[in-house]
């Protein structure tokens, strides 16, 4: 089996939102994957890291981390903060669900990860942190 | 890398419309500073409807949704409207899987994105 796998740890600044997409793309390269599977991880990275610093953070500067896993054609992705968790996981993953109306967030965050993701989970902890775990299977687009 | 990526915001105002050119990636990062500089013209001067070009953008996750949202309840309180244009496939995409062309015209890029087969 090939394994290969990779951390990353950042500032909780929307600055890296790009970073953190960019580098999970590069990660991912190794794969073979069609243009539309990156941009579909893209999203989804983009996502769970604009919830770590607008929800999890609440805007204060702390630590991301990324931890990418590639086994054979899966792809694997965790996306964690020790910010201030989520109370309600299974509201909080409600489509137009969102906490924070005032900061006008769509409420598509979740929606736009299980969109583009074969799988997403999320675990958290009120004040301790949340995780977001993504699969993909890539490069099985028969070629 | 600077700390605090200026988007290089480019906006021109024909009679009372505001276009506003989208950057090459709309984020929560982007979208925020987009919605500052639009909304600031839009208090100072008699603007009755935004558009928003896509032209340059290939990449738009849930922030810029929520942006064209905000943007949208803004002018409809106003009186006025939002339309976007010029969206690429990735775009149009997002877009469509926002539900968010219920309310907002868009206008996809020309000779790029395929109707969608349904």
């Amino acid at each position: 089996m090939k394994r290969n796998e990779m951390k990353i740890e950042f500032d909780s600044i929307s600055d890296n939102e790009a970073f953190a997409r960019v580098t999970v793309a590069a990660f991912m390269a190794q794969m073979n994957p069609s243009m539309e599977e990156v941009a579909d991880v893209k999203t989804a990275v983009s996502e769970a890291v604009t919830n770590a610093i607008i929800h999890g953070y609440e805007g204060k500067v702390h630590k991301i981390t990324i931890t990418g896993v590639i086994e054979d054609a899966l792809l694997s992705l965790e996306v964690a903060d020790q910010g201030v968790g989520i109370r309600d996981v299974k509201k909080a993953m409600e489509p137009l669900y969102t906490s924070r109306p005032e900061l006008e967030r769509s409420g598509m965050g979740f929606l736009f990860m299980e969109a583009f993701m074969d799988e997403v989970q999320v675990s958290s902890r009120p004040g301790e942190g949340t995780i977001v775990t993504m699969k993909k299977m890539i490069g099985q687009h028969g070629e | 890398m600077s700390s605090n990526t200026k988007v290089q915001g480019r906006q021109k105002i024909t009679d009372k419309t505001l276009w506003i050119s989208v950057p090459k990636e709309l984020d929560h990062h982007s979208a925020e500073q987009i919605s500052q500089e639009a909304d600031g013209l839009v208090r100072q001067k008699d603007i009755r409807e935004i558009v928003f070009d896509f032209s340059d953008t290939v990449f738009c996750d849930s922030s810029g949704i929520g942006m064209l949202m905000g943007r949208y309840k803004m002018m409809k309180a106003l009186g006025g409207n939002v339309r976007a244009v010029q969206a690429g496939e990735r775009v149009g995409k997002i877009l469509m899987l926002s539900g968010i062309m219920k309310i907002i015209p868009v206008e996809k890029k020309q000779g790029g994105m395929q109707d969608e087969k349904e």
